[in-house]
């Protein structure tokens, strides 16, 4: 990891916290694709895995806090030591955060496919989770390399993220307002979107942190943002704009 | 390697396996027995991104199949197989080995791109759905016009006429949006590979500018456009490159064709975590509202049918320059307000 301590097992108990991380970052990873899949291919049985894979997080997250917070008691680290577990902790909850998104996001698939939905709700909705998946993905390699420098930019990827959620809202609503048989599915894709949109806010924490841990400092506070879904509003006599 | 003839053994030895992994095309990363990356060849650069010495392996390579196979030929020092596959940003498939060199404490990865392979099965029946759902439409027009021919208007040559100018136009448009289909499937389906071979951004242009100008005449578009006085290099494929631009700037004189000015223009940036050339093109039309703009990159996402339908776009153009801009590590970005046009940059990592 860092440099070399005198107590060899010292720091492989803090190589094996990152490893944990990076396992976790994977299943994460691998959940919210393949709730997105599930979805869009009304696939119950892949949904039924998600669901069921969100305990290897839960449990991964248990076991990062134990370990994290055994070592801080028995090997009192300082600086970097300390900053490198406090961000484990803080990225295991992030992630752990992003699994249960990936579930809730599976828990809907039944609904949604009760009856069989044209594919253009869905195109939307890829999209968004192909910004959300691209944004886990690089901070996590950027874990992976300690190479902070792109993180700064991808801080403006969550607004691409957030200006595609305010779209499909929009999207959604117009459905619905077509035909109230929409209604229904079309809930359940909005929380999803909002879902995939909260996926990217936490890769933006992860990012946040993994800057903390490399550099010591904190990234400079985010410009105020916003998704502008709260503003929307469709009128009933057909003005789509 | 001259100058220091007095290297030792050890030395020209790792030295020399450096360089072969260096030589070889497909990726290649050589790890120690701690998952610790000791070395990544330019391949696994370009493929996978930065990966400097002392990455841990199952740090970069997150799946829970990777991460297993990965700790047992660590535990083991045995050889494992699999087939990897990342969904993001593009799709790639790859058959994984990893190995331990003989006679030493390394390990090492060898990646074989089976992208290929996949995207055309996945092609095929990407091509289907995609075809089959937009060719419906013209061809449900086609099909009732002819109902129409055959019956109530049989003997009205007026109607006549005009439904045939009608079925005309029908097949035209159902025979650019094949040859769309095709050409993003083709884009998908050829391998991703950067071949690092710097090509001057601004002749393209230029190049472009003058094969449209006779489609901006005729649409009464000026388009302006000032060479730069450098050469601007980027990487890039020329075909690739030129399609991008040319799908950019034919929509905007087609549909800022009311703003009757276009302006091109190049420069470099260094905003980004590395420095991009950046090429900008600028309509002065009815602009893009904003709630579509995030989207308009997706296939057959229609801003407004009709109009797309009149100017005789396919919804594949966009489709087509963000898959472009995403092999090359670039990007698209649009800017817009309603009534004041549109202005589409296209960046691309000067590196």
């Amino acid at each position: 990891m860092t440099s070399k301590h005198i107590v060899r097992a010292y720091d492989e108990e803090l190589a094996s916290l990152g490893n944990r991380i990076a396992s976790m970052g994977g299943h994460a990873e691998r959940m919210v694709e393949q709730s997105v899949a599930a979805l869009i291919n009304a696939d119950a049985a892949l949904a039924r895995k998600v669901i069921a894979d969100d305990a290897i997080l839960d449990e991964g997250q248990r076991w990062i806090d134990d370990r994290a917070i055994l070592l801080i008691a028995r090997r009192q680290p300082m600086a970097d030591d300390l900053r490198e577990i406090i961000g484990t902790i803080r990225i295991a909850a992030d992630l752990e955060r992003v699994g249960d998104l990936g579930k809730s996001i599976a828990k809907r698939v039944v609904a949604v496919s009760d009856a069989r939905q044209p594919i253009q709700l869905f195109r939307g909705l890829e999209a968004l989770a192909t910004l959300a998946l691209t944004q886990l993905k690089q901070v996590l390699d950027v874990y992976a390399s300690r190479s902070v420098e792109a993180i700064s930019f991808m801080r403006d990827r969550d607004e691409e993220i957030d200006a595609m959620y305010t779209s499909l809202f929009r999207e959604l609503l117009t459905y619905m307002m077509e035909d109230p048989r929409n209604i229904s599915p079309c809930t359940h894709l909005l929380f999803c979107a909002k879902n995939i949109e909260r996926i990217g806010d936490h890769a933006t924490n992860i990012a946040e942190t993994v800057y903390y841990v490399v550099t010591g400092e904190q990234l400079p506070p985010e410009r105020p943002k916003e998704d502008k879904s709260h503003r929307v509003v469709l009128s009933a006599d057909g003005d789509k704009a | 390697m001259t100058r220091d003839q007095g290297a030792n053994a050890q030395q020209i030895e790792t030295l020399s396996a450096q360089q072969l992994a260096a030589a070889v095309p497909d990726p290649i990363i050589i790890f120690d027995r701690r998952g610790t990356t000791r070395y990544a060849n330019p391949a696994a650069i370009s493929a996978f991104g930065h990966i400097p010495a002392g990455t841990m392996l199952t740090h970069k390579f997150r799946t829970p199949e990777m991460q297993k196979i990965i700790e047992t030929a660590l535990r083991e020092m045995r050889p494992g197989a699999l087939e990897y596959v990342e969904r993001v940003p593009l799709e790639r498939a790859f058959r994984v080995a990893v190995l331990p060199l003989e006679g030493t404490n390394l390990l090492m990865i060898h990646f074989k791109d089976q992208s290929e392979t996949r995207r055309i099965d996945r092609m095929r029946a990407d091509f289907i759905a995609n075809a089959s759902h937009e060719l419906r439409t013209p061809l449900a027009s086609i099909s009732g016009f002819i109902e129409t021919l055959r019956g109530p208007a049989r003997n009205d040559e007026k109607a006549r006429d005009s439904f045939l100018q009608i079925m005309q136009t029908q097949t035209s448009r159902m025979a650019r949006l094949i040859d769309d289909l095709l050409s993003l499937s083709r884009i998908e389906m050829k391998p991703f590979a950067r071949t690092g071979e710097k090509i001057d951004i601004g002749e393209i242009v230029a190049s472009v500018v003058e094969s449209l100008s006779h489609l901006a005449r005729d649409l009464g578009v000026t388009v302006n456009f000032v060479p730069p006085q450098e050469k601007v290099l980027a990487p890039a494929n020329r075909d690739e490159l030129t399609q991008v631009l040319v799908n950019l700037l034919e929509n905007a004189c087609k549909y800022g064709q009311s703003g009757e000015r276009v302006d091109v223009t190049i420069g470099q940036s260094s905003d980004g975590p590395a420095p991009e050339v950046v090429v900008t093109i600028r309509d002065y039309g009815p602009g893009i509202a904003e709630e579509h703009i995030p989207r308009i990159t997706e296939r057959f996402y229609r801003i407004d049918g009709e109009t797309s339908r009149v100017k005789n776009g396919t919804g594949l153009g966009l489709a087509i320059v963000k898959h472009i801009l995403t092999r090359h590590d670039g990007r698209l970005s649009v800017k817009s307000k309603l009534g004041e046009g549109a202005s589409f940059t296209i960046h691309l990592p000067a590196q």
